[in-house]
């Protein structure tokens, strides 16, 4: 993986944070654990620290504690057949375990299921032991495109989820931060589309397994201006870099773009893996999900916009919304081939997949290739069936 | 004349080519892996070499493929054993679009172009469903060897159904059909059966053209290739010596680079 600058600057933040958030209950400062698809603006409206399950359990897993964290939760009853996101963080709950040695107390709980329903079930346990409010925003899939029917009944539980804010924190919703948070998260939005933009470049400045590991700002911290500050500085890094010509694949030969959550237990791996072989992953529908959350913030429409943003994420697309945005994302980028990670845990991204590829296949006669993995369990891969699998595909490319 | 080489190591047998620069096979071998892959590699190659009546300095270039192919630092190079595999079936069979292997551990389709170029490919996934090793399960479940299966198979009388295509629950099944007193024909059949029926949607995730070909030592099974024939609709190709076509490609790349 690509060292940074800013690496050690996202480091420093990162550690701020989750520091700020342990240390939330002894300042008097609500917690809310919510989704990665959750609408966090409204949290920065009114001052709680946002906690995501969802960031953690990959933290769990580059640290190499997810495996025993899913033990444990598995001992208690969780199937094998549910997600590795679920079963890390719940290992990690009721031992108290992983870097951070678990995540601070929620005062509340918030749920987007933009992502997938099994968050609704998942977060239901933690509301039962912690005894603490469950709020759940239901974002329809998307099966025919965009919809207004859809953007009200969203908008309608945004105006609910003001409310209950409220209700809980017994003061007043807080409508000028609001508008500020919105303000904010578009910008980090539209920054982040431009650092990922930077993979269109020949030799590409940074890859897929840089950006998974510098999507954790924009996951934790959109909405407020230390990310908007953090981005700006990675984009003006990048073009500097690009100036210089730098790739961050030396001698890239082969572009590749990478479908569904990374394999986080192995993202050094197969970053090194790809690298031995020229070849780089210039972009990912993974990390473009949180270039999709971006609303022109019109302030009469703001709540419009907003739904519209949660909506789009590539998960809540319908299959012929995938391939033509594959399509589309093989001539902006100039790749060669999809890897199409199939993954174990997240049903709704690896369903279809078979499909899309060939799809895909058919229209551009770019080939895919599709790895049976799991994003945190590390137990379902293996060394020598992805290496015999990916390096017959990557032969096949070679020129 | 200058000769080369492949060995290919896969995950139950050991293969070793060694051919000219007209692609004739000069001498080829092929012995049990064992717990040694390394070693089981090279005996496989000095044997393949006394066959040839050739010595290791004789050899110009070697690649080596299959699983443990990287444990072959001498080799020239490593190449997996897909190219391999469609680069020899294709030595064999200059039309040939669609490729069926089927070996210990792995099956798979090929879509193949121009000089052996793999296109496409898809793979059994991480199971024994539809591999060499699910018949060789069955086959000492029946108390037969390969060959013996694949006769019984032949001569069955009565269609019966292999639910499972679970290797664990497949050897339960047949142990039960054997309890029920079903023939071991019948049974065999069963099982052909069901190895046919992964594979036919295997190779239909890569699309089927002609000319089809099948490799891998399960392309030895008469049984298989004759039902892989009628659900596909379509003959299939297959080489004198299926099993050795990965280490066959490999000496044949070698003679390329």
């Amino acid at each position: 993986m690509t060292k940074f600058r800013v690496s050690e600057t996202m480091k420093e933040m990162m550690a701020s944070y989750y520091l700020e958030a342990k240390n939330a209950a002894y300042n008097h400062v609500p917690v809310a654990w919510i989704t990665s698809g959750g609408p966090v603006e409204f949290l920065h409206a009114m001052g709680v620290i946002p906690v995501y399950p969802e960031n953690y359990a990959p933290m769990c897993s580059i640290t190499r504690v997810s495996k025993d964290l899913i033990e444990v939760s598995e001992a208690a009853g969780y199937s094998s057949d549910l997600c590795s996101y679920a079963r890390t963080d719940i290992g990690a709950d009721m031992t108290q375990g992983g870097p951070i040695l678990g995540l601070p107390k929620p005062d509340m709980l918030i749920v987007g299921t933009n992502i997938c329903h099994t968050v609704v079930k998942w977060f239901e346990v933690h509301a039962r032991k912690y005894n603490v409010p469950l709020f759940i925003i239901d974002m329809p899939y998307l099966h025919d495109g965009m919809t207004k029917e859809a953007i009200n009944y969203v908008v309608g539980q945004f105006e609910a989820f003001k409310t209950f804010l409220a209700t809980t924190l017994k003061r007043p919703f807080e409508e000028e931060k609001f508008r500020e948070a919105l303000f904010l998260a578009a910008q980090v939005s539209e920054l982040w589309e431009k650092v990922l933009a930077m993979g269109k470049k020949r030799p590409s400045p940074l890859n897929s397994f840089d950006t998974f590991i510098h999507l954790a700002p924009i996951v934790t911290l959109r909405g407020t201006q230390r990310a908007v500050d953090y981005y700006t500085q990675f984009y003006n890094e990048l073009e500097e870099l690009t100036a210089q010509g730098f790739g961050s694949v030396p001698d890239e030969k082969i572009r590749l773009l990478w479908d569904n959550l990374p394999i986080w237990y192995k993202i050094k791996y197969l970053s090194e893996f790809f690298a031995q072989h020229k070849a780089a992953f210039v972009v990912s529908t993974y990390t473009n999900s949180w270039a999709a959350i971006q609303g022109n913030i019109d302030t009469d429409h703001a709540l419009e916009e907003l739904a519209r943003a949660y909506l789009s994420p590539y998960i809540n697309r319908d299959f012929k919304y995938r391939i033509d945005y594959l399509v589309r994302l093989i001539e902006e980028f100039s790749l060669d081939g999809i890897v199409f990670h199939s993954d174990r845990s997240c049903k709704p991204y690896s369903l279809g997949q078979y499909m899309i590829k060939e799809e895909v296949t058919k229209r551009t006669g770019k080939p895919g290739l599709i790895i049976e993995a799991d994003m945190n369990d590390p137990r379902v891969f293996s060394d020598a069936q992805f290496e015999t699998r990916a390096e017959a595909f990557l032969e096949g490319l070679e020129k | 004349m200058k000769h080369f080489a492949g060995i290919d190591v896969g995950s139950l047998t050991a293969k070793a080519v060694v051919i000219d620069e007209n692609n004739r096979i000069l001498g080829s071998h092929i012995m049990p892996v064992g717990q040694d892959s390394l070693a089981a590699g090279m005996n496989a190659y000095a044997q393949a070499l006394v066959k040839a009546g050739l010595k290791k300095e004789d050899v110009a270039a070697v690649v080596s493929t299959g699983y443990s192919r990287k444990r072959f630092t001498e080799a020239t190079m490593q190449k997996t054993e897909i190219s391999c595999h469609a680069r020899g079936v294709s030595v064999v069979f200059p039309k040939v679009a669609t490729l069926i292997d089927v070996g210990g551990q792995d099956s798979k389709a090929m879509k193949i172009g121009k000089d052996g170029k793999v296109l496409d490919f898809a793979m059994n996934d991480k199971c024994a469903a539809g591999t060499g090793r699910f018949v060789d399960v069955m086959a000492h479940a029946l108390n037969l060897t390969l060959g013996g299966l694949s006769d019984a198979a032949l001569s069955f009388k009565e269609e019966l159904t292999l639910s499972s295509t679970c290797t664990v629950f497949g050897e339960s099944e047949v142990i039960s059909l054997l309890s029920q007193g079903q023939s071991v024909p019948d049974i065999s059949w069963a099982i052909i059966k069901s190895i046919a029926d992964r594979l036919v949607s295997l190779v239909k995730r890569v699309g089927i053209e002609q000319d089809i070909a099948m490799s891998g030592g399960m392309a030895k099974n008469r049984a298989l290739v004759s039902r892989l024939e009628d659900r596909i609709g379509f003959d299939i190709h297959v080489p004198g010596e299926p099993q050795i076509m990965g280490a066959f490609g490999a000496a044949v790349i070698a003679k390329g680079e």
